[in-house]
């Protein structure tokens, strides 16, 4: 079977601001290789700093790499064009941190969500209505929600409209990039278990990035360790969990904080 | 021993443009110990950050206090006079916020913005300061304290940020430490690191400190009590192993339950579906009268509709305020 995504050898150098006549470079991805499956999940995982978010950026076609090969669905797309690239992007799409600064703010929640349809100029009016209301049902939001403002939502509210804002155009690959971090613990579980059921229902494709590594054992296939622009350690979620090779694993395991409740039995 | 730091029955509601009252915290009621870290747990719109502000009265212009003590020094400071208040504030007791990039000033070195922090609260002379400043750096950061107060903000790491903060509140050796969030933007490695900085001075300098935060794992190993806040009010409170090991509270429970399990023996399967809480803790979700968290509760009964619960004691030291535990 052909995978949904190759990434091959990526590069990605920025020019680093210094004092004039010194220039120094950082390299943020050196070298990142790896598959995803159409249908399933990779966690990337690391330290801030480690070059996830410039990946995610890259696989988006934010970014140009500065060397090396994606392919998606078998197709070279680190290199096209813009106008080729505007074929690439709906397919491929990216959920940030905080909804509250990836939404606009001033637009209703069906202005957020009629614009990605409305760009693609495929659309007549009677079916983006039709599109935002199923989009709407299927992140779980309510009707009455199409004419409030995002700020009116809640943290999660907002977070599942941002999830249905990148469903708009049916994209085959959801980037989330820290996506759960900036929400409480009772709402991560239920954008955690949307996210499945969008899994199950759509076979979505995730790559999913976070420092979260019990998030990301519970959700993911397989989960890459990253650590100064490199994958250092790449497995099966439970594996890496239970028998971390890498010094960098090691210290992300150590680093994760965790609670132990007793066993029921004891609890009355 | 008597408490440091004593709120009792702290009630504050914000003003809407209408001039409608809204409640954000309905009878709090906690003492903190000396040199006791004091976790408070609660998820956003819970209260956590309003009982911060409301501590040393640094609260937005709609907020009011409608009732309640808090009393620190011999002085109730809700009723304390603004030079009383100064004489306290970032002195006695200090605050540390989430975001350690908006809270400093990026245009002026972390030392500093350290040093000024004591010109406010002192009189000593350029030297003294100094040397102060010297001593507090090389508190926070064991090596290259020179160099990191040499420099700008946005020379440092967000864990680097954090420590000139925690810098600023213990530079003039306050006795309460008031932390809000404080490790909400870091990663989890620098996070621990940061645990790691409040638990030493904790134990040179006695400390006291309220760590405010949603994720209940934090507090693990490191907090000494639990408060835990559901919507303006205590949920539950009491020592920290007990309530993260065994939480009685029907929300504390399903709370830990939701977050996924490393562990082995408690894991869950693989990509199952998280007990996750349903729907939200919105104002305009909230029950008219009853318990706050009835239409969630998976464990509720008839009377939780009816009137609210109050605290009871399931030891001297652990309290829950639910009817499961009414006798």
């Amino acid at each position: 079977m052909e995978p949904l995504l190759k990434v091959e050898n990526l590069v990605k150098r920025y020019a680093k601001r210094s004092l004039p006549g010194t220039p120094e470079e950082l390299l943020a991805l050196d070298g990142v290789s790896f598959t995803i499956f159409a249908g399933t999940t990779l966690a990337v995982v690391g330290e801030s700093g480690s070059g996830k978010s410039t990946l995610a950026a890259c696989l988006a076609c934010m970014e140009s790499p500065t060397a090396g090969n994606i392919w998606f669905e078998g197709k070279e797309i680190a290199n096209l064009e813009e106008r080729a690239r505007r074929q690439v992007r709906p397919q491929i799409q990216l959920i940030f941190q905080d909804p509250a600064s990836s939404l606009n703010l001033r637009w209703s929640v069906m202005e957020v969500l009629a614009e990605p349809l409305i760009l693609q100029r495929k659309f007549s009016r009677e079916e983006i209505d039709l599109r935002v209301t199923l989009l709407l049902e299927r992140v779980g939001l309510s009707p009455e929600t199409l004419k409030r403002l995002p700020i009116e939502l809640s943290g999660g509210q907002r977070q599942r409209l941002a999830i249905a804002r990148s469903l708009a155009l049916e994209p085959k690959l959801l980037i989330l990039d820290e996506a759960l971090s900036a929400l409480d613990c009772s709402v991560q579980a239920q954008i955690a278990n949307l996210l499945m059921d969008l899994q199950s229902s759509l076979g979505m494709t995730y790559l999913f990035i976070t420092h979260d590594l019990a998030m990301a054992a519970h959700l993911a296939d397989e989960i890459a360790v990253m650590d100064r622009g490199r994958i250092v350690e790449q497995g099966p979620a439970q594996k890496i969990l239970r028998h971390p090779e890498q010094e960098a694993t090691r210290q992300l395991l150590a680093a994760m904080p965790r609670i132990t409740l007793a066993p029921p039995s004891l609890e009355q | 021993m008597t408490a440091i730091l004593e709120i009792q029955d702290l009630h504050v509601s914000y003003r809407s443009s209408r001039g409608r009252l809204s409640p954000a915290l309905a009878g709090v009621s906690f003492g903190l110990m000396p040199g006791e870290i004091m976790g408070v747990l609660g998820e956003s719109g819970s209260g956590k950050s309003t009982l911060a502000g409301s501590l040393v009265r640094l609260l937005p212009d709609n907020a009011c206090v409608t009732r309640g003590t808090v009393q620190f020094e011999g002085k109730d400071l809700l009723r304390a006079k603004p030079d009383q208040l100064q004489q306290v504030r970032g002195r006695r007791i200090s605050l540390i916020f989430q975001e350690p990039s908006l809270a400093l000033h990026p245009t002026m070195r972390a030392g500093e913005q350290v040093r000024q922090v004591l010109a406010a609260h002192s009189s000593s002379g350029k030297s003294a300061l100094n040397e102060r400043t010297r001593q507090v750096f090389a508190e926070v950061f064991p090596e290259e304290a020179g160099r990191i107060s040499r420099s700008y903000p946005h020379q440092l790491s967000g864990g680097q940020r954090q420590r000139v903060l925690i810098a600023q509140a213990i530079a003039c050796d306050p006795s309460v430490v008031i932390a809000d969030e404080p490790t909400a933007s870091l990663d989890s490695t620098t996070q621990m690191e940061i645990l790691g900085v409040f638990r030493t001075l904790r134990e040179k300098l006695g400390l006291a400190m309220i760590f405010i935060t949603h994720n209940p794992a934090l507090l693990s190993g490191f907090a000494d009590r639990v408060l835990v806040l559901y919507a303006g009010e205590v949920a539950e409170c009491g020592p920290a192993e007990t309530v993260l090991a065994s939480p009685r509270h029907p929300y504390t429970k399903a709370l830990f339950q939701s977050i996924p399990a490393v562990s082995e023996k408690s894991g869950y399967g693989h990509k199952t579906k998280l007990p996750a809480i349903l729907g939200d803790s919105t104002r305009s979700s909230l029950p008219i009268r009853g318990c706050p968290f009835e239409p969630r509760c998976t464990e509720r009964m008839d009377i939780c509709k009816e009137r609210e619960p109050a605290l009871v004691n399931l030891s001297t030291s652990h309290t829950v305020s639910c009817f499961k535990y009414e006798s």
